[in-house]
Order: structure tokens, then C-alpha cells, then sequence
């Protein structure tokens, strides 16, 4: 059998490694690195390429550009209200990396960056401190009122204020672990219905018939995770704004 | 100029048709802010919602204990702390905070 031997190796693949040959290696640059810069030259250059013609009736890239843009102007202005609109550029960075990351790993030999929680831990983290020192600077002490909803009685304070604080820190936590968990397992079920494919191959005569069944689910599974990378991106770009919005209003 | 004007006209009169224009989309009510639909979408956002407030919670409770070296206690209380807001979270995710958002 050839099967013998041969298991399903479905973690490999987030596995990093040095790119750009012993350079790479020298100073640590790992494919993840370098599939974020691909990522970030990519969005430079579709947002440039769609900006250059402004043409009233846009073409192709301005109109990609375009939906973009406005896609993520809607849902800030949406979400935090027009005061929002200074914090658009940052939720619309956040946003293209992510999609770009979710996206350019779908491709094949392309590696996932958002799969690896110490990316999107360190994207939520970023996300934290930003709304953490929003709130600081344009609330100051009012800002510690969060904690504790008015009109609670205030023998309640030694229980609501610990619950409050753990909710508020376990933002970036549950930011984080919901786009690295739904990126890793959309690309662990991949592999093991494309080792399934393989595996089922070689098994003689009827085994190619048999390989079709796993390589359907897998072209069904490939559009499923396109729209889980747009979703999380979008996910995660909202949460962000809620918690701007939070941030700016301080209920 | 004026032929710019003309083509956002007809625009705006082609996007009401269609029912893509801001008026409409309004009076359909709050539907298009909100987070994704879909029982498994929110399943999922429920569990990892009380998972990362446990963790949130054991990890302050277990730092503390290292600070004030009084190891299994507050990290005991604070695991039951962040079940509670864990819980809370939940909540919050069906029933957002008073004063409505907007």
C-alpha cells in the first residue's frame, strides 16, 4: 500500500521559514515577513494605481479603490459617528492588511500571516492601546467611570469593577483568537482534504474515482474561506470601531 | 460642470431604483451596521467571547499572585471572575450598553 508511511501533516504548513536565502536568515526574515510586504506593496499600489486617472467615471482599479474606501468610510462613520473620520485611516490600514493578508494566503505556496496569533495578537494589541489612549486623552479620569455604569448601587463596586476590567482587557484576546482561529482552521481543513486526495490516488483502480469526493469539497472550501477572508476582515475592522465608538462616547 | 451634475443625477436616480441609495437603506432600519448574521457566526463569536474572557481573567489573577506571591488565591478568584464576564460579554453581544449607538 502507499498509503503506509504517509500521515496527514496539516500543521506544517504555518511552520516559518527564512526567506531570501542567507541573507534572510542572518537578520531573521521569515515568509511571513515577506508575505507582509508583498501585502503592504500590494494595497500601496492598488490604492495609488486606482487614485492616479480620477476619472468621473472610474475604470477598474479606481473603482476597486473606490469600493474599498468607501466600504470602510461607511462602516466607521456607521459605527462611531462623524467625529469617527479621524480615525479612518487607521481602521482602513488595519482592514487592508488584514484582507490582504487573509486573501494572499488563499493563493497557492503563499503563507497565511494572519494564521499565527503573535501577528493578530500584536494587530488586536495595537487596537487596544489606540482606543485605551483615545479614551485617555479625551475623557482623562472620566475615562475610569467606564467601569463602573452609573446607577449601580455602590456596594456592587467590589464585584462589577473586577468583572468590568477583565470584559474590557479581554477585548484584545477575543480580537486576536477569532481571526487567527478561523484562519488556521479553514487552512488545516485544506490541507487534510488535499492529503485525502493524494492519499485516496493512489489507491489502484478505483482510487481516483474515490480522490474526486475530497477534491470537490475542497473547491467548495476554497470559496467558503475567500468569503471567511473577507468576513474576518470585516469582522475585525468593525469590532475595532465599536470599540472607537466606546472609546469617543464613553457611555 | 454642468454635464458632471447630469451624470450624478441620473445616477442617483439609477441607485434609487436599484434601492442602493443611503435614504432607503435608513429607513430599512439599523440592519446594515450590525455584525454579521447567522447561527453559526454568532455561536462562534459567543464561545470565543467567553473563552478570552477566562483567559483574561485567570492571566490577571495568575500575574498577581507572582506580584503579591499568594499563588493559588486571587488566581482563583479571578477564574471566576472572568466566567462572569465572560458571561457578560455574551450578554452585552445580544444587548449592547445603554445609550444607544449613533
Amino acid at each position: 500500500m502507499a498509503a503506509e508511511g504517509k500521515t496527514i501533516d496539516a500543521l506544517s504548513q504555518f511552520e516559518l521559514t527564512h526567506a531570501f536565502g542567507p541573507i534572510g536568515a542572518a537578520v531573521n526574515f521569515t515568509q511571513s515577513n515577506a508575505h507582509m510586504l508583498v501585502a503592504s506593496v500590494v494595497i500601496v499600489l492598488v490604492m495609488i494605481m486606482g487614485m492616479a486617472p480620477r476619472a468621473v467615471v472610474p475604470g477598474r482599479f479606481q473603482a476597486l479603490a473606490e469600493t474599498f474606501y468607501e466600504f470602510v468610510e461607511n462602516l466607521v462613520i456607521g459605527q462611531v459617528g462623524h467625529e469617527g473620520k479621524r480615525y479612518f485611516p487607521f481602521v482602513f490600514a488595519l482592514f487592508m492588511f488584514v484582507l490582504f493578508g487573509n486573501v494572499l494566503g488563499l493563493f497557492p505556496y503563499a503563507f497565511t500571516y494572519t494564521s499565527h496569533i503573535a501577528v493578530t495578537f500584536g494587530l488586536a494589541f495595537l487596537v487596544f492601546l489606540v482606543t485605551t489612549i483615545v479614551a485617555l486623552a479625551l475623557h482623562g479620569k472620566k475615562f475610569f467611570g467606564y467601569f463602573f455604569p452609573e446607577g449601580a448601587p455602590l456596594w456592587l463596586a467590589p464585584i462589577i469593577v473586577p468583572v468590568e476590567v477583565v470584559s474590557y482587557l479581554s477585548r484584545p484576546i477575543s480580537l486576536s483568537v477569532r481571526l487567527f482561529a478561523n484562519m488556521v482552521a479553514g487552512h488545516v481543513l485544506l490541507k487534510v482534504f488535499a492529503t485525502f486526495v493524494v492519499l485516496l490516488g493512489g489507491l489502484g483502480i478505483v482510487g481516483p474515482l474515490l480522490a474526486v469526493l475530497p477534491l470537490s469539497v475542497n473547491v467548495l472550501l476554497v470559496g467558503f474561506e475567500l468569503l471567511v477572508a473577507f468576513l474576518q476582515a470585516y469582522v475585525f475592522a468593525i469590532l475595532t470601531s465599536i470599540y472607537l465608538h466606546d472609546a469617543v462616547h464613553l457611555h | 460642470m454642468n454635464e458632471r451634475d447630469d451624470f450624478n443625477e441620473r445616477l442617483k436616480q439609477a441607485r434609487q431604483r436599484q434601492g442602493l441609495e443611503k435614504g432607503a437603506d435608513k429607513a430599512g432600519g439599523e440592519g446594515s451596521n450590525a455584525l454579521p448574521g447567522g447561527a453559526l457566526q454568532i455561536g462562534m463569536r459567543a464561545g470565543v467571547e467567553v473563552v478570552s474572557a477566562l483567559i483574561a481573567g485567570a492571566g490577571l489573577g495568575w500575574l498577581l499572585d507572582r506580584w503579591l506571591g499568594s499563588f493559588p488565591w486571587l488566581f482563583m478568584v479571578f477564574f471566576v471572575v472572568g466566567g462572569v464576564a465572560g458571561v457578560m460579554n455574551v450578554y452585552r453581544l445580544f444587548n449592547p450598553r445603554t445609550g444607544a449607538r449613533k
